[in-house]
């Protein structure tokens, strides 16, 4: 029975932890302390590059690296740095929480009853490709100006990948497993309950990792109309109201530093989920 | 009868869909019908080719461009340990940082224009496509490398009859995937820098007009089409692995 | 009779996979279903367990027709049956929900110090050897008190000196709790070392060839002539010449 939701961008996402591959294409050992050097050596490299390229070009609009900095600090001194942080943190955990209350049962059921996700499937697929910026005009009928319809774009986007990798988790359980509960007596519920859900628990861990991924990703759109705080409407505004490209590249950076801190978390969450396998 | 079951979500999906439009004719949604009658008019004013015939081809050469220079990056990266360890962490800071975010650089260097949008996917392209080949790289069964260097391959050769094939089918899927997401950004991209294109469309019917029917049937097509891609490359992906 | 199987086959599509088996298994009694690979033997337990309807024929287990799995008749798969998120207690307490506390505990404990696990109750499945976890889908699936234990292949994965001690410690359990068992395997010394009969399947489609009756007593000399004499038989039976 070919059954096709297809996952998510989970390869593609990979970090890099060089591999024995990697170490058997060269004699040399890189030693540990380079661990940590060789990242700082190469960021201090290209911060270079980067002011030598602004002073080189005087450029009067992109701002060198301390610019930037300047920037930032100059936020944080008129109190907007955290509460932007802060609202575009709340917009995403809730959009996110809420995919993740509709997202999991629902992934569960299409993934538990094979004829359900061969009907809503191609729906799924038709639904996917559509940006959630383009759901923005909708969203603002529904929603109106405010926090929601922003919400409501990070919930559509985290939707789909946690829809999916719950139903890929509850597909790929080990048959054994489920038999060995029908054997002992358990009925549906209870078969759902005290097998599937602890057995898919680990694929759908690395799922909901990759779904927050996206709902940070989404949040610069969902930020770039009908509201007026938040990283990514820092970004947007920053430039439209006084091309203020050191504030536009403050807020990339913070944004990248930020979601790699969640991401992190996460990963640890995910690793704790599966050790337990 | 199970051959009718994909359909039958879909199915389901346009009559309640319709059903809510009929219920509420004051409000500015749409029905399915209306929809379909608003991609007629885009196909009778010849702009139906057009806008869609744009979008891709923003696409084509912003994923094209990525590709070039993602995959040698990827494989250099993925096969030297020093390198991967300096750029990583670079690479894992950019990662979470929206392309979109990128729009006023992208305007800053390009200003407004198809080259902005093609830089934009460009941007998102690059950075997946680059990881996929990077860990395509690493999951490189040893045995197969350890294979090569007992018959003492010269590197020209290593490259092109055991790396390349060896990442092929999983770099395959990471374009499949990226492909996907170059296709979400073009149309966030056409809705600010341009002035056609799918995404272009949704923004200047309501901004025009209120033509939620073009919006919605902007929506659609973009579905459609994106299925349609995915369907291409898999198409491809099978035809190529096998 | 325990254990009936009456004129049992089993097609999938147009391949025949089991043809026309009949075989009766008294209480208590240790039956081994031995085959190649492929011969059905799996499918044949399969149909036994109540995961699969037979194409033609039934079985019965105490004269009651199998028409689904049950908590009588309890399969042991082999230890990736084991479930990887409850430790040791945990899973040898998975199908005592209907017992009090005090009652479940006990149980545990009882098997856990029969499959010869003690100090190991909260350890979880991935500390443990392969053998350690088959004993504890062994000591779950006896938790409950089966009347019947189905065992497919269950030593395959483990390696040959764990299989040896495996079987010890499964006739020792077997004796003391005295339950009827199904034994799949595609060994012969494994048949020959713990079964009351063999029950010798042909390649597919399978049918019963022989069923040999191993009448040595437990526990068992590996270099005994009975015991020899029995496993060429079978060796015989089978069509394989015993020099390599």
């Amino acid at each position: 029975m070919r059954f096709e939701v297809r996952g998510s961008s989970e390869e593609v996402r990979g970090g890099g932890r060089a591999g024995r591959a990697g170490r058997l294409l060269h004699s040399s050992f890189a030693p540990r302390t380079s661990n940590l050097i060789l990242p700082l050596l190469t960021a201090a490299v290209l911060l270079f590059l980067w002011s030598a390229a602004v002073k080189i070009t005087a450029t009067k609009i992109f701002p060198s690296p301390v610019a930037v900095a300047r920037g930032i600090v100059q936020l944080a001194e008129k109190k907007l740095l955290w509460a932007y942080i802060g609202d575009s943190l709340v917009r995403v955990g809730t959009g996110y929480a809420a995919a993740i209350a509709v997202g999991i049962p629902l992934g569960f059921l299409l993934g538990w009853y094979a004829p359900l996700a061969r009907a809503v499937n191609p729906l799924i697929q038709m639904l996917r490709p559509i940006s959630p910026l383009a759901w923005m005009p909708l969203a603002v009928i529904w929603f109106g100006i405010g926090n929601a319809a922003p919400i409501f774009l990070i919930f559509i986007a985290s939707l789909f990948t946690i829809v999916i990798a719950a139903a890929n988790g509850v597909r790929n359980i080990p048959p054994m497993y489920l038999q060995a509960g029908r054997n002992f007596g358990l009925s549906t519920p209870q078969l759902m309950l005290r097998v599937a859900a602890p057995a898919a628990l680990a694929r759908i861990a690395v799922g909901l990792r990759i779904a927050f991924g996206v709902a940070w990703l989404v949040l610069v759109a969902a930020e770039m109309i009908a509201v007026d705080s938040g990283l990514g409407y820092l970004i947007i505004d920053a430039r439209n109201a006084g091309k203020r490209y050191d504030l536009v590249i403050g807020g990339m950076l913070l944004i990248g530093v930020i979601g790699l801190i969640l991401d992190s978390l996460m990963r640890r969450a995910e690793t704790w989920a599966a050790e337990r396998r | 009868m199970s051959k009718l079951l994909p359909f039958t979500g879909i199915a389901a999906a346009l009559a309640a869909w319709q059903i809510a439009a009929a219920a509420h004719p004051a409000s500015l949604i749409p029905g399915p019908l209306m929809v379909a009658r608003a991609i007629g008019e885009l196909a009778v004013r010849g702009l139906l080719l057009k806008y869609v015939v744009a979008s891709l081809f923003r696409v084509t050469w912003g994923y094209l461009g990525a590709l070039l220079f993602a995959i040698p990056a990827g494989m250099a990266l993925g096969l030297s340990r020093r390198g991967e360890l300096a750029l990583n962490p670079l690479l894992q800071l950019l990662r979470p940082i929206s392309p979109l975010a990128w729009i006023p650089i992208a305007i800053l260097w390009f200003g407004v224009g198809d080259l902005s949008a093609v830089f934009l996917i460009f941007i998102a392209s690059f950075l997946p496509l680059t990881l996929a080949t990077m860990k395509a790289v690493h999951d490189i069964d040893p045995v197969h490398l350890s294979a090569a260097r007992n018959f003492d391959l010269p590197p020209y050769r290593l490259l092109r009859e055991v790396l390349m094939p060896a990442i092929l089918p999983q770099l395959l899927v990471g374009m499949r995937i990226t492909v996907g997401i170059a296709w979400l950004v073009v149309v966030a991209a056409e809705m600010i820098a341009v002035n056609s294109g799918l995404g272009f469309l949704i923004i200047d019917a309501r901004n025009a007009g209120n033509r939620y029917d073009l919006v919605v049937a902007g929506m659609a097509l973009i579905g459609i089409i994106g299925v349609a891609l995915d369907l291409l490359v898999r198409r491809a992906e099978q035809r190529i692995t096998t | 009779m325990k254990v009936r199987f009456q004129h049992v086959s089993m097609h999938f599509g147009t391949t025949e996979v089991l043809d026309d088996i009949n075989l009766e298994v008294a209480e208590g009694e240790f039956v081994c279903i031995l085959g190649p690979s492929g011969c059905g033997k799996s499918t044949l337990l399969n149909i036994t367990g109540g995961f699969l309807e037979p194409s033609a024929g039934q079985v019965t287990i105490d004269g009651e027709r199998v028409v689904g799995p049950d908590r009588r008749r309890i399969f042991v798969f082999q230890e990736r049956g084991v479930f990887p998120w409850l430790t040791v207690e945990g899973n040898i307490g998975f199908g005592l929900f209907d017992l009090s506390d005090a009652e479940r505990r006990g149980r545990i404990a009882h098997y856990v110090a029969l499959v010869g696990l003690k100090g190991f109750e909260r350890s979880y499945p991935r500390e443990l050897s392969g053998g350690m976890k088959q004993r504890v889908e062994v000591a779950r699936a006896l938790a409950v008190n089966p009347d019947v234990l189905y065992l497919d292949e269950p030593f395959g994965a483990l390696d040959s000196i764990t299989r040896l001690q495996m079987r010890s410690e499964l006739l020792r359990i077997w004796q003391a709790e005295k339950k009827t068992i199904l034994f799949v395997t595609h060994d012969i010394e494994e048949s020959v070392q713990l079964a009351d009969r063999v029950v010798v399947l042909s390649a597919r489609p399978g049918r019963v060839r022989r069923i040999v009756e191993i009448d040595i007593a437990h526990p068992r000399d590996l270099s005994s002539p009975r015991y020899l004499a029995l496993r060429d038989e079978i060796f015989g039976e089978i069509g394989l010449a015993h020099k390599i």
